[in-house]
């Protein structure tokens, strides 16, 4: 087996052995087999469900595997989306120009947050500044793109729009024998299911690399990790980045399934929900977040059918008790209390089980 | 013997007060040096402008003879020094292994990797918490496992601040050894240390900083027989 392949499990991450990867496949073939018995709506919606998975994975990386509270996945989600906007409005959709206003947006989202990594790490802005930062770098996005309503508020063909949205955007496609194959419904559903598993491998490969293991290190102690000789800012810069790349995937692929963006996805409940998606689900762990993110998103949407108020507070609740009971999150729990109950030896904690295999294997 | 560490007219000042003035310190290749002296004498500052946690206020810093005054505290560390800190630097929710691992990975091959984490293990006394969360082991074990961290990356120079702090007399007197181990494999090594009989057990030379100035050099038995040091650190009833 290539190395890169044996990383795909390690200390970084939950989950190893025929187990764990029967789970994933069963999963995986659930999700490949599900828009063959469900409904279209269903199907999109679960789609939905998806698009957002990327920034709360790009979040554990940058929170839960670097230690930075960032506030900043919903700006680069944001910038993304609406770029993927205004892209594709002006390009139009010929010769799959669609795809290079995807390529193009996420590009974006990455170099805002190169920069602004940048300035703040190398700026040695960290802990709750870093928070602060982003969070104010979010909020002026938005309320700059709230205050767009006016006509003169166009790029090219692309109005802006204010509170009222972005309209008139289009949906991935491809040209195909003199048409064009619009990448919407179950087909999205697949692309976005192809990215999302991707995503995820690469993700743990990343993680339990010697890489990750850094990243690890500087969210524990990062003096520590710098008198040990590694250049923590670089680390720190690359995980912001990457993190952030994600949140712009969330960002394009969200305005291409709905074909319509506002300023309101920006907004402090969307700016909170990825830190709640995260925390609740386990921060330090990627399986625990798309777990996690995923659930929460089904509750969410099940509850705000009711009464959106409701769903807030379910949120809001939700993040109170992990602090306050489970602070590793509520699926690393679970994963913790299955691992010990199959466990052989239950004296040894979870963790201390995947550092000795992975020992053993190197 | 070369002098691996050079400190020429070293200052470092915080607002009205001069924490480090005006020193000159130099340790040879293979030495085992501590660096004794009253609270608010200037070591830790000195430890942190030599490992470059604070840029100095005026002074050059020589290592292996190149100028490193300006150059950043990882890089430092890439060129060959290495520091177990005052409190113990560890990564509390990892494991002893892969506390030793992350402090290995760049400075050793990926097929000897476990072997080496078993040996740093076995040195600092730590093979049967191996797979213990780091945070869990006792107050000396932390200490135990960040010598052996400074240590995993082959430093030419280690810097010990206060590595017996807290310790009991027996977690102490095997530190002393560990410390005079390392020595005997001809890693040069600056201690900074309260303990007498920790010093007494591993110092060969000894320098005295009072005020932020070196005060005085020797060996254990000058520095015991010194009179000002006596008076400004010891205590006069130790002073014979």
């Amino acid at each position: 087996m290539p190395r890169f392949l044996k990383l795909l499990h390690g200390d970084q991450t939950i989950g190893r052995g025929p187990a764990f990867w029967t789970g994933f496949c069963v999963v995986l073939l659930g999700a490949l087999l599900y828009p063959l018995g469900a409904d279209d709506y269903y199907v999109g919606n679960t789609a939905y469900f998806f698009i957002w998975i990327f920034m709360a994975l790009g979040l554990s990386l940058i929170w839960g595997y670097t230690g930075m509270l960032s506030f900043g996945q919903t700006a680069f989600f944001g910038l993304a989306g609406y770029s993927y906007g205004v892209i594709s409005i002006n390009l139009g959709s010929a010769y799959g120009l669609t795809f290079f206003a995807l390529f193009s947006a996420v590009l974006l989202a990455a170099l805002l947050a190169l920069l602004l990594g940048y300035f703040m790490i190398y700026g040695r802005i960290g802990g709750v500044f870093f928070g602060i930062v982003t969070l104010s770098v979010t909020f002026a996005f938005s309320q700059f793109l709230a205050q767009t309503a006016g006509p003169q508020w166009r790029i090219g063909e692309a109005r802006l729009n204010g509170y009222n949205g972005m309209v008139g955007i289009l949906p991935l496609s491809l040209p195909w024998s003199g048409e064009e194959i619009y990448i919407e419904g179950r087909v999205l559903y697949y692309l976005l299911l192809a990215m999302l598993v991707v995503c995820y491998l690469a993700l743990r490969i990343l993680v339990n690399s010697r890489f990750g293991n850094v990243l690890v290190a500087i969210r524990e102690n990062p003096e520590r990790a710098e008198m040990l000789g590694y250049d923590i800012r670089k680390y720190q810069l690359a995980s912001f980045v990457i993190g952030g790349t994600l949140a712009g995937i969330s960002g394009a692929m969200y305005t291409s399934w709905g074909q319509f963006i506002t300023p309101a996805t920006m907004a402090l409940p969307a700016v909170a929900m990825p830190i709640i998606w995260v925390a609740v689900g386990g921060r330090k762990d990627l399986t625990a977040t798309l777990i996690g993110t995923f659930v929460l998103l089904y509750a969410f949407q099940t509850v705000t059918v009711y009464s959106q108020q409701y769903a807030l507070i379910l949120m809001g609740v939700l993040l109170v008790l992990t602090v306050l009971f489970t602070p590793s999150g509520y699926v690393v729990a679970l994963a913790e209390l299955l691992q010990r109950l199959t466990a052989a030896k239950p004296k040894d904690n979870a963790v201390s089980r995947r550092v000795t295999r992975r020992a053993a294997d190197d | 013997m070369a002098s691996i560490l050079e400190t020429r007219s070293l200052q470092k000042r915080f607002g009205g007060l001069q924490a480090v003035a005006n020193v000159d310190f130099e340790i040879d290749d293979g030495e085992l040096h501590c660096l004794i002296g009253p609270n608010g004498a200037g070591k830790s500052t000195l430890f942190k402008l030599i490992l470059g946690r604070y840029p100095p206020t005026a002074g050059t810093i020589r290592f292996r003879g190149e100028d490193i005054t300006h150059v950043r505290s990882y890089d430092r560390v890439r060129r060959g020094m290495s520091i177990k800190m005052q409190v113990p630097g560890i990564f509390k929710d990892l494991s002893v292994r892969q506390n030793l691992a992350i402090a290995l990975q760049d400075h050793c091959r990926r097929a000897r990797l476990a072997t080496e984490i078993d040996r740093l293990a076995e040195f600092v006394d730590l093979t049967e918490q191996a797979t213990q969360l780091a945070g869990n082991l006792s107050h000396g074990q932390q200490q135990w496992l960040e010598i052996g961290m400074a240590v995993a990356i082959e430093p030419s120079l280690l810097l010990l601040d206060e590595p017996t702090a807290g310790m009991s007399p027996e977690e102490t007197f095997k530190t002393g050894e560990m410390v005079h181990r390392l020595n005997a494999e001809r890693m040069t090594i600056l201690v900074v240390e309260h303990d007498m009989t920790f010093i007494r057990q591993i110092a060969r030379k000894i320098t005295v900083m009072h005020l932020g100035e070196v005060f005085a050099q020797g060996t254990i038995d000058e520095i015991t027989r010194h009179e000002g040091v006596s008076r400004i650190y010891l205590g006069e009833s130790h002073g014979g």
